[in-house]
């Protein structure tokens, strides 16, 4: 009955349809969108290559949103990615409580992208909110932490550092499948913990750090709740990632043709760097499972 | 757990113990201070909460409380709660019938094109969503579905939520077949074999795509921002927003409490169902 070819298109179906009408069409749709001037009243347009050539020539505020946007992803994801994976490492040992540690953990990337926990940031930042007054305790002087274009950035950083949790998860359960006899036999020869760490654990894993380095860049250059409820883009414009512009050139000053330009920039943007990655990653990534199967 | 585990855990456990749990406990420390002195700046004065690192207020004041939850509009969050709510369920119950049905198919039937599209199931897990809003606004624009729960709701229908179908699909591959040749011997039908066996076999991956989507849905900001026009159909994420959006000066504790009343489900469901789906989610096999 597995063999049943019409039975088992029957069930995938429904993914079929949704691929077909909420992804595809969408997608070609975007891309068909950006070569034309479309306000939702008059009927769109067709204006070439121009959306694109404002973009390249005389749109400062897209360059700017776009080194945000580098920036923001730049900081954000290693950071993101390299607590993920050393609290993963810390956890994984049999010890006492380690669910209250994994919970702990977690429980900041599921409420995260909230918007009570949006408000929560906003306020803890603020010039006389919690982490100020922490300092002020240290004889640090308040910070601007959302009003200093020098800063705004960290906030939001922050935030998204936060959320390691799924990462940690998917970490964890990587970690659980290493060898036990590969860190005994490194024992044995004297190698350092660190050693242990570098040589075995990271090696061993890299097929998931890569997973998460791509899962969490995708994330990364899409954030909006963030920058759009916490500092609202500023001050300044530095923290005015490409989302909020795009959100901000389609649904707020119903330029559709040119938001979708902005977010085809984003998807080659994404595409680029994923492509990118997966290339670079037959240098770096080892595939235990893939010498065993063959 | 093997034997060499054991002794390996207990060579390391010798080490310092405490100097672990120092660090984790550190860190979670940190991890959770904001949250637990969001629940007890709700319980303060305006002024205290701007002066007090302690997150015990020195009185429980549970005023904040009732004045957010009136808000400043004309409805309370009685409504926003039950908008969210009306959102959230449906979405669940279509993700969770078309995901299983579509894992199903991927994990256990041979048919053309299976291959293919599974590629492209993962590709889209890739895709920035952001790219896809403006056309998908359009498309609900054409069918009339603007300012309803429609959009947030009728495309789950149709397991576009990649990530639940990949996750189920994973678990399903580690589950050996005996069962369902069992079943299969007997007589059962296909649709019998997925109800039967496969289904209770899913459970624990069932509630993760459950508790996942309860929380995703709750979170959602930019979907209901962009489909919603009417604030009386607003849910939680939006009307939190306006009531920081409509006070500069604001009465923080108000809307502090408030906050900490949205968060109340998410964390109830997490700790709920905190074992299973931690466990479902790190599951999902992508491992090394």
């Amino acid at each position: 009955m597995y063999e049943n070819k019409r039975l088992g298109f029957l069930f995938v179906l429904p993914f079929v349809l949704g691929v077909l009408l909420f992804k595809l069409f969408p997608f070609v749709a975007s891309f068909a969108l950006s070569f034309s001037q479309y306000d939702l009243i008059d009927p769109p347009e067709f204006v070439g290559l121009a959306n694109y050539q404002e973009l390249a020539t005389g749109d400062p505020l897209f360059r700017k949103s776009l080194g945000v946007t580098l920036l923001f992803a730049a900081l954000a994801v290693p950071l993101r990615v390299g607590f993920a994976l050393f609290i993963a490492h810390v956890l994984n040992f049999k010890m006492r409580g380690i669910n209250f540690f994994r919970a702990a953990f977690y429980l900041p990337s599921i409420l995260g992208g909230s918007i009570a926990v949006a408000v929560l940031w906003r306020f803890i930042f603020s010039k006389n909110g919690l982490v100020n007054l922490l300092l002020s305790q240290l004889g640090i002087e308040p910070i601007a932490w959302l009003a200093d274009e020098h800063y705004s950035m960290w906030t939001i950083v922050l935030l998204f550092t936060w959320q390691f949790g799924s990462a940690m998860v998917i970490f964890l359960a990587a970690l659980q499948n290493v060898s036990v006899s590969l860190y005994e036999a490194a024992e044995c020869d004297g190698a350092s913990k660190f050693q242990q760490f570098w040589r075995i654990t990271v090696p061993l894993i890299t097929p998931v750090i890569f997973f998460n380095l791509i899962m969490q860049m995708v994330h990364a250059f899409q954030e909006f709740n963030g920058p759009y409820l916490i500092t609202e883009g500023g001050p300044l414009s530095s923290t005015y990632v490409l989302a909020l512009y795009i959100y901000d050139q389609s649904f707020r000053f119903f330029n559709l043709g040119y938001g979708a330009a902005l977010s085809w920039v984003l998807f080659a943007l994404v595409g680029g760097l994923s492509a990118f990655s997966f290339w670079s990653s037959k240098y770096w990534v080892f595939y235990a499972g893939e010498k065993e199967r063959k | 757990m093997t034997s060499s585990t054991e002794t390996l855990v207990l060579n390391r456990e010798r080490g310092r113990p405490w100097l672990r749990y120092l660090a984790l406990g550190l860190v979670a420390l940190v991890m959770l201070y904001p949250l637990l002195w969001l629940v007890g700046a709700s319980f303060k004065s305006n002024g205290e909460i701007f002066s007090e690192i302690g997150f015990w207020p020195s009185r429980f004041d549970f005023s904040a409380y009732a004045k957010g939850w009136k808000t400043s509009t004309e409805y309370s969050f009685a409504t926003y709660f039950l908008n969210s709510f009306l959102i959230t369920i449906p979405r669940i119950i279509v993700t969770v019938i078309s995901c299983v049905l579509v894992a199903y198919a991927f994990a256990r039937f041979e048919f053309w094109g299976k291959k293919l599209l599974f590629s492209v199931m993962v590709g889209t897990m890739m895709l920035p969503l952001i790219v896809l809003r403006l056309p998908q606004y359009l498309l609900f624009r054409e069918l009339g579905w603007l300012d309803s729960y429609l959009p947030l709701i009728v495309p789950s229908a149709f397991a576009t939520d990649t990530f639940f179908v990949f996750m189920l699909v994973q678990f399903l591959r580690g589950i050996p077949r005996d069962m369902e040749e069992a079943a299969q011997i007997d007589g059962c039908n296909a649709l019998q074999l997925l109800w039967h066996i496969i289904v209770p076999l899913l459970k624990p991956a069932i509630i993760s795509v459950v508790v996942f989507q309860f929380i995703w849905t709750m979170n959602d900001f930019m979907g209901p921002l962009i489909y919603l026009a009417s604030v009386e159909k607003y849910p939680v994420s939006l009307a939190l927003k306006m009531s920081i959006g409509a006070t500069e000066e604001v009465e923080w504790a108000n809307v502090i409490a408030i906050s900490v009343v949205a968060l109340i489900p998410s964390v109830t469901v997490f700790f709920m169902a905190q074992k299973h789906f931690i466990e479902g989610a790190s599951s999902s096999g992508i491992k090394g």
